[in-house]
């Protein structure tokens, strides 16, 4: 018998119950909670007369609504405060750990997850939210879910699933100075397509993968979801448990000891067969921008617009010529000279320190374009922002005439006052181009936290790894 | 949820693929707390020249005459047609309850997103896998008048003409949206399982349950 890749061991480690027709009742260790996905959720508990399984299982915080300035003046949206004040008392009435607006702990919930330690190898962990898949990196099975799931997550700790297959991404070699995780993911969306990982687990691997600090795997489980796959993973290293020893949620002294023996377990057999597998090589990839409405269709900075005329399919044409129509672009502008409204900094995607430090190297001692009507950094969390407080960074940001403000998911989707205008244009660090996203008839280019500072000097793409040499 | 019976009913042709669900519903709605009254929002972008906002009375609000929903003739409509990987992006349950609200019981699509295909299962909703083949043919045949049969018990399309299409679908999901079964329920008649698994767990992976 062929050994068990990673994803298959997490799985087995987490059935209570096989159904007669193969579906599975898997066992839910951590379940994070935000406000957007759950008020129906928590309202369906109360309306079936039901209670939390395990309360001590959940951790909530409210991310997607909050203001990202002026914190202390409330919530002035009477729907977003709505939301913001429904989880605050569906958490006190159930006697779930809330971390507050107030609570310097306070952040995106995909952010605050690992950096709290409540995300651990070997868990399962859910979340009403599709980016969950973020967990992954520390070798924990996490996926988004939907509103009822929630509810049932809540009601028993446990969801109905299927098995997905198994993939494998192999990204060999290294990545070239300036080139970065979020690059990496964007190449392997592009190679595999958003719908390529549809039914699988993607499990990333290889020396780039490798050489990725936790920030970076992050960001490539992040977007795993993007490619069509609800979880994607790392195996467990040194650099996983560096990160977590320590963290308020992750256990100690002999526990941890026990732990980390346990963990030691969490990566592919040798001989684990894999349904699918992709290989890419690092060293061929270069920085990503996005140039239409899918993060699919994505290209390197020194390229191009490519032009639907020459792609073969029908369907895929079509959606290039509706992209290109709502992101008024013409084939073959090349993509340094896109120009750039707006830039925004920030997401669960890159809002992590590495994220801002890199960012703050590349506008340290510049200044924004003029052309630019703002540049927007909203760390990741409270901790990430004071962090970044204590190594100076928010000077340097605005020194250079970028906005530093509170932690949320802000311009990532638009739904607090962050939001581009119609017809505006973004460079964006966070994880989806999709039309409207980030404001009705805004246009999102996605790229790495680097290449968004870089654009907001110039005012226009650049080539960061060519910068570096000038 | 309401027992899933086999019925007729004109079908929407939806002629793009990859739609995702900002573009079912978008954001904004989102912000609301309930979980009924999607229905006058659906694709809403598409749908309306302006731009919408929760508890707005769409009644009066500008349509876009292009699009396929507006159009008269496919007024009432409980079957949509669209292309492939539908309901992709992000999670949103509201997606499928918009399409339920607005009054969809089956979608046929080659692909759906995954967590989309789930979500429709539970909200009394049938996502119906054709081949890229046939749905290709049911698009050139779809248009004012084109009526078709969704029989989930016999798991099949059937045209006016007596032609059917067979689908497949998962047993205990059939079961499930047969019956209008909750699924918490069903669940919790695991209830000893999950207890005993999670006093085993509590052995062997303690720091799974520890609390700061
Ligand atoms: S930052 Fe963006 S993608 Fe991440 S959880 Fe918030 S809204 Fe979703």
């Amino acid at each position: 018998m062929s050994g068990k890749t990673l994803y298959d061991k997490l799985w087995d480690d987490h059935v209570v119950h096989v159904d007669a027709d193969g579906s599975c009742l898997i066992y839910i260790d951590r379940h994070l909670i935000h406000e957007v996905t759950s008020p129906q959720a928590f309202e369906g508990l109360r309306m079936a007369g039901r209670v939390p399984w395990r309360v001590d299982a959940n951790l909530a915080v409210a991310d997607h609504n909050v203001p990202t300035a002026d914190r202390d003046r409330g919530i002035a949206d009477p729907v977003s405060r709505l939301q913001v004040e429904t989880l605050d008392k569906n958490c006190a009435d159930f006697g779930i750990t809330e971390f507050a607006m107030d609570d310097v702990r306070q952040g995106i919930v995909h952010v605050i997850g690992p950096e709290q330690g409540a995300t651990l190898p070997g868990m399962t962990i859910v979340c009403g939210d599709s980016h969950t898949s973020t967990h992954g990196a520390f070798g924990a099975l996490a996926f988004g879910i939907g509103t009822s799931e929630v509810e049932h997550v809540l009601a028993t700790q446990c969801l109905v699933q299927r098995k997905a297959k198994n993939m494998l991404v192999r990204v060999q070699g290294k990545l070239a100075p300036g080139v970065t995780a979020k690059d990496l993911v964007l190449a392997v969306i592009a190679r595999i397509g958003t719908a390529g990982g549809t039914g699988y687990t993607i499990e990333f691997a290889g020396e780039a993968i490798r050489g990725l600090s936790m920030e970076g795997r992050m960001t490539v489980c992040n977007m795993a979801i993007e490619a069509g796959a609800r979880a994607g993973l790392v195996a467990v290293d040194e650099v996983t448990l560096d990160y977590l020893e320590g963290r308020p949620f992750a256990p100690a002294g002999a526990l941890w000891e026990r732990a980390v023996e346990a963990w030691k377990d969490l990566h592919s057999d040798p001989d684990a067969v894999f349904d699918k597998v992709v290989e890419i090589d690092a060293a061929s990839i270069k920085p990503q921008v996005t140039w239409g409405t899918s993060p699919e269709q994505v290209v390197a900075v020194d390229a191009e617009v490519p032009d639907p005329a020459t792609e073969a399919d029908p369907v895929r044409r079509e959606s290039m010529e509706r992209a290109l129509q709502y992101m008024d672009l013409l084939p073959g502008t090349p993509i340094g000279a896109i120009r750039v409204d707006r830039v925004f900094i920030g997401s669960c995607t890159n809002a992590r320190i590495e994220d801002l430090r890199a960012a703050a190297e590349v506008v340290r001692g510049h200044k924004r374009a003029a052309s630019v009507k703002q540049a927007l950094v909203v760390p990741g969390s409270g901790l990430v922002k004071r962090q970044a407080e204590q190594e100076g960074l928010d000077k340097v940001f605005l020194e250079a005439g970028f906005e530093w403000r509170d932690p949320g998911c802000s311009m990532c989707l638009a739904m607090n006052a962050d939001r581009l205008e119609p017809g505006e244009r973004c460079a964006s660090t966070s994880n989806r181009n999709f039309e409207g996203r980030q404001g009705y008839g805004g246009r999102t280019h996605l790229v790495s936290p680097a290449m968004a500072a870089a654009a907001a000097i110039h005012g226009h793409f650049v080539d960061i790894t060519e910068r570096g040499r000038a | 949820m309401k027992p899933f019976k086999k019925f007729t009913s004109r079908v929407v042709p939806l002629d793009r693929a990859n739609v995702d669900t900002d573009a079912i519903i978008p954001k904004q709605f989102l912000k609301s707390i309930r979980r009924s009254g999607f229905g006058p929002y659906l694709f809403d972008e598409w749908r309306y020249l302006d731009r919408g906002e929760p508890d707005m009375d769409c009644s009066h609000r500008p349509l876009n005459p292009e699009f396929v929903l507006n159009l008269p003739c496919y007024a009432g409509a409980r079957i949509l047609l669209v292309r492939k990987n539908f309901g992709c992006g992000s999670s949103r349950e509201h997606a499928p309850w918009a399409l339920e609200d607005y009054g969809f019981r089956a979608i046929i699509a080659p692909s759906f997103a995954d967590i989309f295909y789930n979500n429709c299962f539970k909200n009394g909703i049938l996502p119906i896998v054709l081949d890229e083949a046939t749905v290709d043919r049911l698009f050139s045949e779809a248009g004012p008048g084109f009526e078709l049969t969704v029989d989930l018990e016999s798991q099949t399309v059937a045209t006016p003409f007596g032609e059917t299409f067979h689908f497949d679908v998962d047993a205990s999901r059939k079961h499930r949206l047969l019956n209008g079964l909750d699924d918490i329920g069903l669940t919790l008649q695991h209830a000893d399982a999950i207890r005993a698994y999670e006093a085993a767990r509590r052995k062997s992976a303690p720091w799974l349950f520890a609390v700061p």
